[in-house]
């Protein structure tokens, strides 16, 4: 083609092509190596992306999964009336368990064929500083027990629970003044005994924050709970509000410059950062309003307002999905519109409703930033809250808040602990998504 | 009645609203329902929503106006020089707690009613009665507070009283109303249908309540922060060394300077890998890749903040610290620790890959399929489509992107909170540890900081600058996106 039309002849023109259509030529093979070059930034574009998510799951995975164990040493106390009596009367209550526990525990040593020169101080350090309070806990909800031997699984402390996960290793132990090298050789002999063993770790998923300085007793169950009832919260007044907006929007708005006004309103909110949505919660909600700082309550109303605008933007979307002619078949035969509204649009649009709910109040699970503002952080997640009205109103955590403060301690063995939170998390925000998309898969019409 | 019950009686009432309507609807037709205007429940919703609405507004009027009034009697009791002493908001509180310990130790019947109302401290150590019933005071209760809360108790439970019978007497107007009103030629669908479309619009007001929530508990505090601290020297400082103590500097442009700094980086980041990602998955990819890839990629946006942040702090931080700090792998000595710009940038541009990506790829399937086809009938090679033809025409929408993206990253909370470090300075090295509005936001509103002072009020200054750079490149950037989609629709 080129022969026919190219000028020829002209000084510094290209050449007239001479040879055959079969051969390529410099200029088709520059263009072609483009072509694929191009092609393969742009699929290493895309694997580069799927090589960061891996990343981000490989690392979650390889340093959450061990939070879900705990060591811990199993010992027969004996319970003796006397020392129990002694025991209760003294100020410092639970150092005296502490001294009938360490007792048990040598006993239990030289029993395993374990020699040892060390003082029951010592040895002590081996065992959580909560193992005490437990042992209490116990006989006093069984005073029956006191008199006989009890088998106690009591929590090892976090440093030998880290030496047998590999997070704790020799050579770290050199400047640390709770254990040294020689208590982790009774670790191993005691381990090969079975004594001492890696257990699930229930106490971690139900169990509640604890201090600095016992990390291996810190659950997230109670933070659990604190975001259990803000979702409580979010869900009950968002589906209501955004559902009653988007109707409103989508079926009866006349075209105003107050329906222009919500509109640009909506669109802004839902990309305003979530901690401008904080500083709304502590000034209207706290300095305001008066409400009770950390509270459940609180944080759900903050969350809300920050889901409405996603849910209000699917919720449009799946009322526009819906086709006029539903709308058209329930006038024609006699309903006013907001009957076809109510009893004809909005149970065909409601699959896609709940779909963007869910996703809604899986976004609201995942948020942090705003609860650190109304005072949901810092070492409140301690207690389960007796009843309702306690759980709403009482001073709790969310998980991701739990992560975040456990994030900021500065022993190592809460950063197993985050990255165990963070696999909870991620689980429940797993489910929430799965429900949407099967929701969406099973219900969803395509008119 | 306390506000339980209360709200208990109204339903109650409400309830009998609707039973009272369709029955004197159903009566007023002769008990044939075909007779009547509307369905009958309609009448019922009437009678339900006539007895529940007004009520319901004067009882949540008459919640926070009587605490005002209560609050402004008491106050008035408080002698000048108690309030001096420390501040009256604290002597308030103190009252306050009183009051409640006092109807505690009522509701324990440790104390009769006539007891609290009229024990005195000159008798009684009412401290210790009141840690009795669990309520724990800091510091002994004087006469005047006493008294202020025991008169503080009596006005509460005379409003108590007023708002039972003002909430009651309205529900039983409504419910006259409902009676007279009621007859088979009433039409009951119509003022329904009118009264639900009211809480329809007021739902969809809630956006606009809540923005004007926003600015304004911004401006109010804003303004106390200027005039505690000169806006010249918050705008234009450079130093931000907040003190509790007094004599702090607040200047905002070292914490602008790294919050822009690292949405550079971040954007750096994930600006071309989004891009070129979209560009693939919208062109070059088969149903197959597609279906897998797109959503995978999107499982990075639906991953919580924290779970970056935690990423940047333990993982990123460290890693690139190998790499470039001192006996790292290239030798350098760049980075000091873990937490710095780079470190959050960077994680901050992988959580961006997919909003990006995303929007890129609305935007390109956006371009019409005439401009592909008419470009590769020239004789162009796809590459060369996409390069001359799709980008430019995508242009417009595809910075509108970008702008949303960057004003995702200048919002960004958790990441640089736990990556990018709590120094605030201003240098050039992305290896150094900085720190940004949003961490600073943070810092200053947790912990016990008052909230008078200017060191906590700041907080809102910082969130005042951000929302308005946020807002600005939100409206920029939808108009951009809107014109664009306009331009091929």
């Amino acid at each position: 083609m080129t022969d026919t039309t190219a000028p020829t002849g002209r000084a510094g023109a290209t050449p007239a092509r001479k040879g055959s259509l079969l051969q390529v030529d410099a200029l088709t093979r520059k263009r072609n190596a483009a072509e694929t070059r191009f092609k393969i930034y742009g699929l290493s574009a895309v694997g580069i992306g799927l090589l960061f998510l891996v990343a981000l799951l490989a690392t979650i995975l390889s340093n959450g999964t061990s939070a879900f164990t705990q060591t811990f040493i199993t010992i027969p106390v004996p319970l003796e009336k006397t020392e129990i009596e002694a025991a209760e009367k003294s100020i410092v209550k639970t150092s005296k368990y502490r001294a009938i526990i360490g007792k048990a525990f040598a006993n239990v040593l030289s029993s395993a064929g374990v020699e040892t020169d060390m003082s029951a101080k010592d040895l002590d350090k081996m065992m959580s500083s909560g193992a005490a309070a437990s042992v209490r806990d116990f006989v006093l909800a069984n005073p029956e027990s006191i008199g006989t031997t009890h088998t106690f699984d009591l929590l090892a402390s976090s440093r030998v629970d880290g030496y047998l996960k590999g997070r704790v290793t020799r050579a770290d132990l050199v400047n640390d003044k709770n254990l040294d090298a020689s208590h982790l050789d009774i670790v191993d002999r005691l381990n090969a005994a079975g004594i001492l063993q890696k257990r699930f770790n229930w106490q971690f998923i139900f169990g509640a924050d604890a201090s600095d300085s016992r990390p291996e007793q810190a659950g997230i169950g109670v933070s659990m709970i604190g975001s259990f009832f803000m979702m409580l919260v979010v869900l009950v007044l968002s589906l209501p509000i955004g559902v009653a907006a988007s109707i409103y929007l989508e079926e009866f708005a006349p075209k105003n410059r107050f329906t222009d006004l919500i509109e640009v309103n909506i669109s802004n909110l839902a990309a305003v950062p979530s901690i401008v949505f904080g500083i709304l919660g502590l000034a209207a909600f706290i300095q305001f309003a008066h409400l009770p700082q950390s509270a459940p309550l609180v944080g759900g109303l903050v969350l809300t307002l920050m889901t409405l605008p996603t849910i209000i933007i699917s919720t449009r979307a799946s009322l526009k999905s819906v086709p006029p002619s539903i709308r058209n078949a329930a006038l024609g035969v006699g309903a006013s519109k907001m009957q076809s509204v109510f009893h004809h649009v909005l149970p065909l649009a409601m699959p896609g409703i709940l779909t963007g709910t869910i996703i809604g109040l899986a976004q609201a699970l995942g948020e942090t930033a705003p609860l650190l503002l109304i005072g949901m952080v810092g070492f409140i997640a301690s207690n389960v809250p007796d009843g309702v009205a306690a759980g709403f109103l009482d001073p709790n955590s969310a998980m991701p808040a739990q992560i975040y403060e456990w994030a900021k301690r500065a022993d190592p063995a809460f950063y197993e602990r985050a990255w165990g939170g963070i696999i909870i998390l991620l689980l429940f925000l797993m489910t929430m998504n799965i429900i949407a998309i099967i929701l969406r898969r099973r219900f969803e019409r395509r008119w | 009645m306390s506000l339980p019950i209360l709200v208990f009686v109204l339903l109650a009432l409400s309830v009998a609203g609707y039973v009272l309507g369709r029955g004197k609807a159903i009566a007023s037709a002769g008990g044939d329902a075909r007779k009547l205007h509307s369905l009958p429940n309609y009448y019922g919703w009437f009678g339900f929503l006539v007895a529940l609405l007004p009520a319901a507004l004067v009882l949540l009027l008459w919640l926070p106006a009587q605490s005002v009034v209560i609050d402004n009697q008491v106050s008035a009791m408080i002698s000048d020089r108690a309030a001096a002493e420390s501040s009256l908001g604290l002597v308030m509180s103190d009252v306050e707690r009183v009051a409640e310990g006092l109807n505690l130790a009522v509701g324990a019947g440790v104390m009769s009613d006539e007891q609290a109302a009229s024990i005195r401290t000159e008798f009684t150590d009412v401290r210790e009665r009141l840690g009795e019933v669990g309520v724990a005071l800091g510091s002994d209760v004087t006469s005047e507070t006493l008294q202020a809360a025991q008169r503080y108790r009596s006005m509460a439970s005379t409003g108590d009283l007023l708002r039972t019978l003002a909430v009651v007497a309205a529900a039983l107007a409504g419910l006259t109303f409902v009676y007279k009103r009621t007859d088979s030629a009433f039409r009951a669908r119509n003022a329904v249908e009118a009264v639900v479309r009211w809480i329809l619009i007021l739902a969809a007001s809630i956006a606009i309540l809540t923005t004007v929530g926003i600015i304004l508990s911004l401006i109010f505090n804003t303004v106390e922060f200027f005039s505690l601290y000169p806006a010249w020297d918050f705008f234009f400082g450079l130093t931000w060394s907040p003190s509790f103590g007094g004599g702090s500097e607040l200047g905002i442009l070292p914490l602008l300077w790294a919050t822009l700094y690292i949405s550079f980086i971040a954007l750096a980041v994930s600006v071309p890998i989004g891009l070129f990602a979209a560009i693939y998955l919208s062109e070059y990819a088969g149903p197959a890749v597609r279906a897998v890839a797109k959503p995978l990629l999107e499982v990075l946006a639906g991953i919580p903040t924290i779970v970056y942040g935690l990423f940047a702090l333990l993982t990123v931080g460290p890693l690139l610290v190998d790499i470039f700090g001192d006996g790292g792998l290239l030798g350098v000595g760049w980075m000091g620790g873990g937490t710095a710009v780079m470190t959050a940038g960077l994680v901050m541009g992988i959580m961006l890959i997919p909003f990006v990506s995303s929007l890129s790829d609305d935007i390109i399937n956006a371009v019409p399929q005439s401009m592909r086809d008419g470009s590769l009938g020239l004789g162009a090679t796809h590459s060369e489509t996409v390069k001359q033809v799709i980008l430019p025409a995508a242009l417009p929408g595809i910075v509108g992107a970008i702008l949303l993206a960057g004003s995702r990253a200048i919002g960004e909370t958790m990441i640089v909170v736990l990556g990018a470090g709590a120094a605030a300075r201003l240098s050039l090295n992305p290896f150094e540890a900085m720190t940004t509005v949003t961490a600073k936001i943070v810092s200053q509103l947790t912990g016990d900081a008052d909230f008078a002072s200017p060191e906590a009020l700041v907080a809102f200054a910082l969130g005042m600058t951000l929302f308005v750079i946020t807002l600005g490149l939100n409206v920029i950037a939808l108009y951009i996106v809107r014109k664009y989609r306009e331009q091929y629709e």
